[in-house]
């Protein structure tokens, strides 16, 4: 059937899911982390690490469920360790977060070496256009249960945060740690478990790119979604249910420059392929302002302290 | 403290006596040719990439591995070499250090300057570049270049995409608008079209060589679109081959063979066959006969090749594709012939004009063909 210009628009909502849901773990990650007080950059070799396990463990033993906890498993090693010297005196976390991204990408290059040719059991996708009769829209709804566990840990996340004691406590140490510490809290503790999760969800994220989409594990598979998901929570407002949202705008954006193409719109794709970049300079622009800091940013964040 | 200057101050002095014994030798270079008589043909292979890619580097490293196994050569080889400085120190360590007597630094940006700095250093050595570069006159003499006309493959792989598709509508994933790949775009279509006048090619061109999950995206939207056979020319096809048999069309391959990655959609693909390049070298060399400093060919000299067809080919397509192969085979097929348009209906090629395989005409190609849905301003 000719879908002609709809099929931007299903591209769009395909590509939502299809290329939002390692945004969205990610992002997720990285706000749990910042929630803690830390950043933690290293995520990008968080990704790529959870990519290349996923793939080794899932190729070997023929399940790609366990891949993609093994990938969490890794990523949450690398985290751990992001925090562990980050919790050192005098150890800046960005400088860290920069030296385990390089650390962790060479690691799974490394690693991975033997992995680029074998093709590994992919996860298994479920039907949610079995209710159109479009065979696009169809295929553009075929999602995969990690999008579902993704929005769950959202709604979980932010609801935990906010109402559990649990949160509060995640909250307090990345609002002040002196206040955390008069508290009697374990400031160091929360803030390496709050980071080794998000490593944990990160590498989640990382093994949906090799298991699932693109489906795939080569060397240039990540191309930088690690660092982009960073700056998705500063847009999200260090909400879980704005990297939801952030995170489906971001791969519906990223899904319209090869679209256009599609429908015969040839011309300026180098600017349609640049448009989710385009997006982060606008929003950043917009939302910042020198004579506040930003709603929602946790106080201990290096950036704002 | 104390015992750690002990150790380096002798250190010290082994480091001086070593560079002591070495100076005795004369120059460092000597010693390689030294080692390089010894009666072995000994080649060195840089790629750009991962050996084992599903595509470029995989190609080459397969032909490496072909002339490796002769008992009367020693094939050495170093991936992941990026086109800067670090090729240049990579093909010097091969010259001095594994004796190499010809190296095969087969990515397009390692020859200009990185080629021809190191080549006018090493008089003794051959450098031979794949992709078409050398000049006459121009560039040193032990430098030479090699390179396959794949879109002869490509024709064929369209002949059988145009005749398999249902719907006339083929898909393109191209990385950028340079003329090797518009070549393969073109050619691609002139097959198509030259046994299904009204097949059209609608190209997608993702702005570089590894974007994975945008490749993944293109082949999506093309499918989309009523598209049922896609192909493509980024630096690894693996990404729209898996995408393309996900969704249940067909696809045509590149670089090498696919058809494991997608066994029912499959159709063909245009494969280069670089052991054949290779073991003619290194038997020129054996020889000890004077290496040519330009090599090209198409089908008919055995430097690429057509993927086996799938079995769901039908016979009258198999005929009509293998007709095409048995014209380049011959040498009797001229794909550019006027008269030809370019998809703005712009006349390129006059009719009664025409451009051979190796007119250098064909290597600015900055046009597309009538029936490719695609621009190649940026």
């Amino acid at each position: 059937m000719e879908v002609g210009w709809w099929g931007v628009l299903i591209a769009v909502l395909g590509g939502a899911i299809r290329i939002g849901t390692p945004f969205l773990f990610v992002s997720l990650g990285e706000c749990l982390t910042e929630k803690s007080g830390r950043i933690n950059l290293g995520l990008e070799g968080t990704l790529v690490m959870g990519a290349m396990t996923g793939y080794a463990v899932s190729l070997h033993s023929g399940s790609p469920w366990l891949g993609v906890l093994c990938a969490g498993l890794a990523g949450m090693v690398l985290g751990a360790l992001h925090s562990w010297l980050c919790s050192f005196q005098r150890v800046n976390d960005i400088a860290v977060g920069i030296a385990m991204m390089l650390f962790g990408t060479g690691l799974a290059f490394f690693l991975g070496k033997p992995y680029i040719q074998p093709s590994a059991p992919r996860l298994p996708s479920i039907d949610l256009g079995g209710w159109s009769d479009l065979p696009q829209l169809e295929a553009a709804l075929q999602i995969n249960a990690l999008f579902l566990l993704g929005i769950v840990v959202a709604v979980l996340m932010g609801w935990m945060l906010k109402n559990t004691a649990w949160g509060l406590k995640v909250r307090v140490v990345g609002e002040s740690a002196d206040a955390a510490r008069a508290l009697g809290l374990p400031v160091d503790r929360i803030r390496i478990m709050s980071t080794a999760m998000g490593g944990f969800l990160a590498g989640i994220g990382g093994s949906y790119l090799s298991l699932y989409y693109p489906f795939n594990w080569s060397e240039g598979l990540s191309s930088g979604q690690g660092l982009m998901a960073v700056a998705l929570v500063i847009f999200a407002r260090w909400q879980p249910i704005g990297c939801l949202w952030v995170s489906l705008l971001w791969g519906g954006a990223a899904a319209l420059g090869p679209s256009l193409q599609s429908v015969g719109i040839t011309g300026g794709y180098y600017i349609f392929n640049a448009i989710p970049y385009i997006m982060t300079l606008a929003m950043m622009i917009i939302t910042c302002s020198p004579r506040r800091t930003l709603v929602g940013a946790p106080h201990e964040l290096t950036v704002t302290r | 403290m104390s015992e750690s200057r002990k150790l380096t101050r002798r250190q010290v002095l082994q480091g001086t006596a070593a560079a002591g014994a070495l100076g005795m030798l004369g120059n460092v270079e000597w010693i390689g040719q030294a080692w390089g008589a010894s009666g072995k043909v000994k080649m060195g292979f840089i790629f750009v990439g991962p050996r084992d890619d599903y595509g470029y580097n995989q190609a080459h490293f397969e032909g490496k591995s072909a002339v490796a196994k002769l008992d009367w050569t020693k094939a050495f080889d170093e991936e992941k070499v990026p086109e800067t400085i670090e090729v240049q120190k990579t093909m010097e360590s091969m010259i001095k250090l594994d004796g190499a007597q010809v190296l095969f630094p087969t990515s397009f940006g390692y020859f200009d300057p990185h080629i021809l700095k190191v080549a006018p250093q090493f008089p003794k050595t051959q450098f031979l570049h794949c992709g078409g570069l050398y000049q006459e006159g121009k560039h040193p003499k032990n430098v030479g270049s090699y390179f396959g006309f794949i879109d002869e493959s490509q024709y064929i792989a369209g002949i059988v995409a145009g005749g398999m598709s249902k719907s006339g509508k083929l898909g393109f994933v191209a990385a950028k608008p340079i003329p090797q790949v518009l070549r393969n775009i073109n050619n691609y279509t002139l097959g198509a079209r030259s046994i299904r006048p009204t097949c059209t090619v609608n190209v997608i061109f993702t702005g570089d060589w590894s974007l994975p999950v945008r490749e993944a995206e293109a082949t999506n939207s093309l499918v989309d679109q009523g598209i049922d056979v896609v192909t493509c020319h980024v630096d690894s096809p693996k990404v729209v081959i898996t995408t393309a048999e996900k969704r249940g069309v067909y696809c045509t391959g590149y670089h090498c063979d696919q058809s494991k990655l997608a066994p029912k959609g499959y159709l063909t693909g245009a494969e280069w066959n670089w052991a054949k390049v290779y073991m003619d070298y290194a038997e020129m060399i054996r020889k000890g006969q004077k290496i040519p400093n330009l090599v090209r060919g198409g089908l008919k000299e055995g430097i690429v090749r057509v993927s086996d067809y799938n079995q769901v080919v039908t016979e009258a397509v198999r005929k009509q594709a293998d007709a095409a192969k048995d014209k380049f085979m011959s040498g009797g097929m001229v794909v550019y012939k006027g008269p030809i348009k370019d998809n703005t209906g712009r006349v390129v090629i006059a009719a009664g004009k025409e451009h051979v395989q190796t007119d250098i005409w064909l290597e600015s190609m900055d046009w597309l063909v009538e029936g490719v849905i695609g621009s190649t301003k940026s």
